[in-house]
Parts: C-alpha cells; structure tokens; sequence
C-alpha cells in the first residue's frame, strides 16, 4: 500500500506550523499505524532530517498516550480505538492522509503531533481522587458494594485519560473526562462521602485550565476509545445540583 | 568472586518482619520534612511510594519520562493481583503463597523477602479498596478472585482485564493528593541519566527535561530507583515502547551490582509477529488460558489448513498431554518451551517468518459451548476485541494464534532485605530490583511486589536509612555534581555527533534484539552464548562509531532518547549473556539446553548454583559476587507439574 501523508510539523509552541507532504511506499496493511510512522521517521533520518515527534508508549489502547487527528477524527474514524489499534488495512480506501496534533488552547503544542496535557494531572490533582490516608486501610471485605454499582464505576474508571474528547468538542471541553473520574468514585460508598465537594473542584479546576463548558454536542462520546458515555456527564450535573 | 550477604533478620520467618521493623529506626513527623528524597519512576511501585512517604511529611521529588504519571507501564498489566485473603476458603494462606513464590521461581529468591512479600499481600488489597480501586465483585457485594497462572487457589483480585491499569489510577490519585498538599513535586517528560555520588552514597540524580533538552542535577539524603524492567532489551517485547534500563544501568555503572540479568520471562500468550517491522508484541493475558485450550495440528501437512477443518482426533492438545495435572495451566517458562518446541518441530500454524511458523491455537471454542458467547464476552471481551483489533480476525469464531514472547525481567538492580543496593542511600523497588522472583515469576504477583515495595517496605526502611544517617547538604557547585552534569552533557554530544553517523538507533536495537532472542532467549547454550557476547561487542563499536541522530540536543528529540537507551541495552545485553554463560545449570525461565532433561525439563544444579549472581561493574570484566541462598523452611524439590 501507497500513501501521502500531510502531517502537522510545527517547531514549538510559539511558532505556527504547517502541512507538509510526505510519500511512504509498499506499506504492509498488518503495520500499525504508528509503525507506518516510524517507518516515515527511519526514511527521514536516513534524509538527515529531523524525525517527526508524536506521544506514545504502551501501543496497546490502554496508556493514553497516542494522540493524533486523522483526516479529521481523533483516534481516526474507527470507533473505540486508540491511536496505536489502528492497522493500515483500515485505510484501504484512504490514500491520503492529514495527519494533526489535538488542537486545544488547554493542550498547546509542543512539538510537531506532541500536546501538553499536563492540564489533565492538574485536574485530577484538584481532587479527582479517595482522601484516604495512604498506608492505612480497613479489611477490604468490611466494604460491600453491590456488582452492578462496581461494574458500573469500573466503566467509567476506564478512562485512559487521553484527552480525544477536548480535541474533537467546538468548545474544547474536558466535561466528558471530569465526569468519568466523579462518577467512578460517586459510585463507590468510598468515594461518596467526598462527591460534591469532588465535582465542585474539579469542574472549577477545569474551567480554571480554560477548557470550554459542555453544550451537549456529544461528539466526545463518539470519538472516546474506551466508551466513555455522556450518561457520566448527567450524574455529574446531579451531583453539582444542576438538573 | 566474593560472597555477598542480605542484611536479613534471623529467627522464624513469621515473625521476621516484625522484628525487622521494630528494629528499624523510627523519624518522628516534625523532623520528616527535613528530609529529601528523590523517587525515580511513579509506576506502581513509585507512585506508591510517593504517596506513602508525602502521607508520612518527607520532601518527595518524583520523576518519570512519560507526560503523565498515569501512563507507566503498570497501566497495562491486565490479568490481576495475587493475595492471600483466601476469601474462597480453598486452602490458600501466608505459607502457601509463599511457597507457591518460591518453587515458582525455581528456587532462586530469597526466604525472607517472599515471606514478607505474602505477608503483605493482603493489606494491599486493603488500600486499593479504600482508594476506589473497581475490583471484580460477587453478586453478594464481596471481593471475586480467579486462579491465575500455575496455582490451584483462587486468590487474584482483577479488574476485568485491566487490573493495572486500575491500580495504577489509585496509586496515581494518591500521588496526586501529596502533589496538591505540597509533599511531593512531581517532573513528568524527564528522564534520569545520571546518580550523583558523593562520599560513596547516593546524593541525587541528573535529568534531562525532554521537551527542552536541559539537564540538571537534583540532590537529595537517598534516591529510590522504581523505573521498571529491561524486556526491551530483546526490542520486541510485550513491553511499553520506553521501557528501558538506562536508570537502573547507570545506577550499575556507580556501583550497584546487577543480579541475574539473564533471568526473563518470556510469556507464552501473545499475539504472534507477523513481519520485520512490527514495533512490539502485544500479550493476551494468561487468564485465557483457565478457559482457553491449546493445541497445534498432530500433522504437519495440517498446519496450513483452516483450523476449522482439522479434525478433533488430529489436534495434539500438547500442554493437556504433557502435563496432564496442570494441563493447560502450567507456569509460563514451562508452556512457553513447550509452544516452542511443537513450532521448532514444524507443528506451528500462521504465517511463515524465516521459514519457520511461530504460532499454536488457543481455542475457545469448548467454554463458548458450555458458558454461551455472553458470558465469555463478559470476561475477555476487551481481550478478544484487542486481539480482533490486531489480527483482523474474530477469536469468537476462529482460535487465537499464540507464540511466546519477553515480558518481564526477575533480574535487576541487587537489593539486601532493606531493599537498599549495594551502593549506599540507592534504593531499588518494583521491577527495577531483582528481588522476588528467583527464575521465573508467577502470575500476578509483579502488581503485588511493586505495591508491596512501594506502600510498605521501602518508606520504613528509607526512613531507617535517613535516621541513622545524618546527611549534610550537598551544595549545586559540588565537585562531583558538575562532574555528573558534564558527564551526561559529554555523553549525549557523542551520540549526536558519532564520528561516521550512518545508522538510525532502531537499526542497532533490532541487530541486538535478534542475538538476545536467538542466544538468550527461550534456550541457550555456551558456545551460541559466547558468540553472542563477542556479536554484541561488535555491537557496540558499531553504534558508537555509526549511531545517526538527526535535529539537535536541546529540543524534545525522541531520536536522542532512543540512542540513549540502546546504549545501555547494548551494554546490558553482553551482560545477560555473561549471566546466562556462568549459570551452567537451568532454572526456572533459564533453559541451558545442555542442562535440560529428556523431556526439556530444567535441571537445577542446587550444589554449585543455589545462588543469586549479583555483578559489579569493572571497566574491564564485570565481577561476580555471590549470595547464597540457604533455604532454611522449605526443602528444595524438582519442579514438576506433571
Ligand atoms: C502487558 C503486560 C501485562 C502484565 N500483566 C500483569 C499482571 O496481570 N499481573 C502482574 O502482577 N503483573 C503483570 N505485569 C507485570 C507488571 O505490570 C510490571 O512488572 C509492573 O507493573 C512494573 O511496575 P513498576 O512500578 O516496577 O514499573 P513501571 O510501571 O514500568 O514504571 C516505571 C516508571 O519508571 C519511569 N522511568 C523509567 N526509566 C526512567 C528514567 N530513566 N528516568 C525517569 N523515569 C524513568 C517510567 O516513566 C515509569 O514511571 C504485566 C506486564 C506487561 C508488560
Ligand atoms: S473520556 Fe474518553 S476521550 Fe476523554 S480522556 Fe477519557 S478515554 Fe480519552
Ligand atoms: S500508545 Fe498507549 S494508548 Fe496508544
């Protein structure tokens, strides 16, 4: 397989970028998509140029590192997938590609496809977590939680915290992320007892990071590789007394 | 040679914690924040620690190289976590995981340190409980477990498929909250290259921020090392793309000695290669294999065929036939040689790489029967789909094909049973350190090490080293700060600038992964092994006179990163080899073909071996020095699970 890729090359966060157009040949359609750009970086260093730099490590959907637009669509245009999950032979009737960063005031380019999410750590550390004193904890048995709630909670707790849901909302908003991290711990009798003064922190943590509000366009859900839902978003609103 | 000697506590072994910690020296709280520390790596056993030492008021300075905590490689562990809650009342206990350990390990790891391991087992479940871990639940609202990998007790505590993933989350808010109290700062997208060494201990570390190329040093009263394992080193692993060893190596270049490099697992049930430019392996977790069954076609002219056309009668369900008590879960080493040996006698099914097919099936057709698609959907859903994802084939319709593939390291930095190096205030835990396992690690139980280290062993025995060392500043102007800062600015100029650049460093790591793999792999032998070690020298001379990293040093340059690390690989893999050659007996994952029996069993050499190999650097000759390993408790058996 054949392609021309336009990929988003920009030298740091105070420069603009651009498209600029690579070729890559006799691609097998079993290489990764992230192979077939390392693949582009080996030719671009046999070149003597500078490699293109995009995020990733696990290379298995579960890290939350990769990150890229795909002619248009975070993660590309499969559902639930990841970055890393996609195979060339998904882009069998795709020959050309615009390859972006996530584009998002909160999460400002730092080089080339590579964002700045740190915004994410921030709001989580503004609460999205147990206040339970590390290094004492009650018999675990001594808790009972129902299956249905914990299934649920686990669910939610699936995010992988990649920020796909701000890269592809008109308003740039981390409501789907924040709702998952307050609903998987609302749905616990641990995380309960903290839930509202929880949201409230982190909601204001986000808008504080200046990620946009939430009005319901529902494109997150669409593009979340773990299946995060916007039913999340509804129990947040209970919990911060908005409906 | 020398002996080397663990600092362990003497008495029964139940009662030998306890003691230890009551012997520790104590800090009290309003003297805490006088102390400095410095924790590399916020995995599970780093984040862990992190928490637990900004809870008990020490300054924590943390850093990993990835641009959050949250994406370690602990993130992708799927299968679970072992404890002893024996919840299930079949008969598990303290006793019986640590035995479990240690025969597991092919008799290789130390009494004492397992013994506290499955002590401490089940206060970890007991923390990620509180912290809102969503473990798998009965109906009744308790706790579920599953049997995990080669025991006959069910005492792993999952998280569907994505228990480390979920135990990292935890251990991450956890670190969090210290950040939002202050204990702790935290650099993400920094990579440590360097100990600072002052006095014969370990004073602090130079780091190089990824985006912008800087390097500075920190200083601190100790420095932890929780930065994971070195699978990597084979380049095609089940491992994260950044796993790599150069922590823990330039921790061994200071004077830490590195204990049984050579002891890799190597996992039975991942997602065959298919090409030369595949990046990594992925692992289908080893859950599969208590309903999934494996099997290879009984004749060779079948291998082709579509398995659905291969005749029940003309299926060898080896592992089933080999090892009819543990059939098909038998420990990893054991069903890894097995998958090897059907493939190398021409009885493997896929694709043909080299001329040889690396793949066997495991099928699921029989618990689809009995249990319905809904129910086995509800337990390997997400396991299925990723492997439907990567083959663009349906496991619910057509068997998997699995091959064995590196996954985790036993091996790593020498630790005493203060989990201290032999360099003094350089601490290792998780993977990073050697300590557990001894030859072969069971399932589930690296989640359990790296959070045992990391909330319960290391902030007593840290806090036992800062009390009873009184520690002076180390100034920014030290001589020996500006010397590791030089050393690391020197280090990265040569990479930058070799003197014929010609190679990319994927070129070097794939050149090395191929030796490691042929030579210290799934089996090995003396004269291969010497050979390899003088193909790696070659190696090396090679990289350094032809490694080409293109842009520049101080800009976000994963080129750079890149060559970095497989420079320590390459330094490390002649090591694994030297360690593989000494050993001349097999044990556990290490299989010296001379020294294996007639059915491709290990055959210790408990006499001569019955020892952990720790080497020190030398510029020369790495020097071995040996601990022995007295088994005081349990008697020393043949492994058999026939
Ligand atoms: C696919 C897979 C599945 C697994 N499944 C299971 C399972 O089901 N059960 C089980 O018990 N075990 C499992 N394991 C093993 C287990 O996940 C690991 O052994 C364990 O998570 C290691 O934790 P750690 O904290 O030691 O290291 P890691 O999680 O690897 O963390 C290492 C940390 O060190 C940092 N770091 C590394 N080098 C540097 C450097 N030079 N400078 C700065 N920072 C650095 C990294 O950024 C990271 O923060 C699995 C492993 C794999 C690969
Ligand atoms: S909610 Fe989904 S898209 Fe958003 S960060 Fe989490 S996993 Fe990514
Ligand atoms: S690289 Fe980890 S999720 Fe894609």
């Amino acid at each position: 397989m054949n392609f021309t890729l336009h990929i988003w090359r920009q030298k740091n966060s105070d420069i603009s970028g651009e498209f600029v157009t690579y070729k890559i040949d006799n691609i097998d359609e079993d290489t990764s998509f992230l192979e077939m750009l390392d693949q582009l970086n080996e030719q671009l260093i046999a070149q003597d140029q500078d490699c293109i730099v995009f995020d990733y490590d696990c290379r298995e959907g579960i890290c939350g590192a990769c990150s890229l637009v795909i002619n248009g669509y975070p993660h590309g245009d499969k559902k639930a997938t990841t970055t890393c999950q996609l195979y060339m032979r998904d882009y069998k009737h795709q020959t050309e590609l615009w390859v972006e960063p996530w584009r998002a005031e909160s999460f400002p380019v730092i080089k080339d496809l590579t964002v700045d999410r740190t915004s994410f750590d921030d709001i989580i550390q503004s609460g999205g977590y147990v206040s339970v004193h590390t290094g004492s904890a009650p018999e675990a048995n001594a808790l009972l939680v129902d299956k249905h709630s914990a299934d649920e909670a686990f669910n939610s707790a699936t995010c992988i915290g990649c920020g796909a849901c701000v890269a592809v909302c008109p308003n740039a908003s981390a409501t789907l992320f924040v709702a998952a991290k307050i609903t998987h711990l609302s749905l616990l009798p641990q995380g309960k007892i903290e839930e509202q003064d929880r949201a409230r922190k982190m909601f204001q943590k986000m808008e504080s990071e200046g990620f946009g509000s939430c009005s319901n366009h529902r494109y997150c859900e669409r593009v979340c590789p773990k299946g995060i839902t916007v039913s999340n978003i509804t129990k947040m609103n209970q919990i911060l007394g908005w409906t | 040679m020398s002996n080397l000697y663990a600092n362990e506590p003497t008495g029964p072994l139940e009662s030998r914690w306890e003691k230890h910690l009551f012997n520790l020296s104590l800090i009290a709280p309003q003297n805490r924040k006088k102390h400095k520390v410095i924790v590399v790596g916020t995995g599970l056993a780093g984040a862990s620690l992190c928490a637990t030492l900004g809870e008990a008021g020490y300054q924590v300075s943390s850093f990993c190289f990835q641009d959050s905590p949250r994406r370690a490689h602990s993130i992708a562990a799927q299968g679970g976590i072992n404890a002893t809650k024996n919840y299930q009342n079949d008969g598990d206990s303290v006793w019986r995981l640590f035995y479990d350990t240690i025969k597991g390990g092919d008799f290789r790891a130390r009494e004492s340190n397992v013994y506290r391991l499955a002590e401490l087992s089940g206060n970890i479940i007991d923390q990620a409980v509180a912290q809102g871990v969503p473990f798998a639940r009965e109906y009744s609202g308790y706790l579920a477990n599953r049997s995990f990998g080669g025991t006959q007790v069910s005492r792993t505590f999952y998280a569907r498929g994505q228990t480390g993933q979920q135990l990292l989350l935890g251990a991450y808010q956890a670190h969090s909250r210290q950040l939002e109290n202050d204990n702790v700062t935290h650099q993400s997208r920094s990579e440590m290259l360097e100990i600072i060494m002052v006095d014969d201990k370990a004073r602090g570390v130079v780091v190089r921020d990824l985006v912008t190329g800087e390097i500075s040093a920190h200083t601190a009263d100790c420095v932890i090392l929780c930065t994971g394992g070195y699978s990597n080193a084979f380049y095609l692993s089940t491992n994260a793309k950044g796993c790599n060893t150069s922590a823990t190596w330039r921790a061994y270049k200071q004077g830490a000695y590195f204990a049984n490099p050579s002891f890799t697992q190597i996992h039975p049930t991942c997602v065959p290669p298919t090409g030369e430019n595949q990046s990594k392996l992925t692992l289908m977790s080893e859950s599969l294999r208590n309903d999934g069954r494996i099997w290879a076609p009984k004749n060779i002219e079948d291998c082709e065929k579509n398995p659905a056309d291969i005749k029940e009668e003309d299926r060898d369900y080896f592992l089933e036939r080999m090892y009819p008590a543990f059939a098909n879960l038998v420990p990893r080493d054991v069903a890894s040689r097995a998958v090897k040996h059907i493939c190398d006698q021409g009885h493997g099914v896929g694709s043909k790489i080299h001329g040889q097919r690396l793949g066997v099936y495991l099928d699921f057709s029989a618990i689809i029967e009995k249990l319905g698609l809904d129910a086995v959907a509800e337990k390997y859903g997400n396991l299925f789909d990723m492997y439907s994802s990567i083959t663009g084939e349906d496991p619910y319709q057509t068997p998997m094909k699995i091959y064995p593939a590196p996954h985790y390291t036993m091996g790593g930095l020498w630790v005493d049973y203060n989990l201290m190096t032999s360099v003094e205030g350089l601490f290792a835990g998780g993977e990073a350190n050697f300590s557990d396992h001894g030859a072969n690690r069971l399932g589930a139980s690296a989640l359990m090490q790296g959070l045992a280290d990391g909330y319960f062993i290391l902030p007593k025995t840290v806090a036992n080293y800062l009390s009873r060392n009184p520690l002076a500043e180390v100034d920014d102007n030290h001589p020996q700060v500006v010397q590791s800062l030089k050393a690391v600015r020197d280090r990265i100029q040569q990479l930058m600038h070799a003197p014929q650049p010609k190679h990319s460093p994927e070129y070097f790591h794939q050149k090395l992964g191929k030796i490691l793999w042929e030579a210290c792999g799934m089996s090995r032998e003396a004269d291969r092994l010497n050979q390899a070690i003088g193909e790696i020298a070659e190696l090396e001379a090679h990289f350094w006179q032809n490694i080409k990293v293109t842009g520049v040093d101080n800009d976000l340059n994963q080129t750079l990163e890149r060559a970095g690390r497989v420079a320590d690989f390459i330094e490390l893999g002649k090591l694994m080899c030297q360690d593989a050659l000494m050993r001349e007996e097999s044990c556990g994952a290490h299989a010296r073909v001379e020294y294996l029996s007639e059915g491709g069993e290990a055959k210790r050499d408990d006499d001569d071996f019955s020892f952990v190999g720790a080497w020190e650097y030398k510029p020369e000759q790495p020097m071995l020095h040996k601990e022995q390993l007295n088994y005081e408790f349990i008697e020393l058996t043949v492994r058999n699970y026939k």
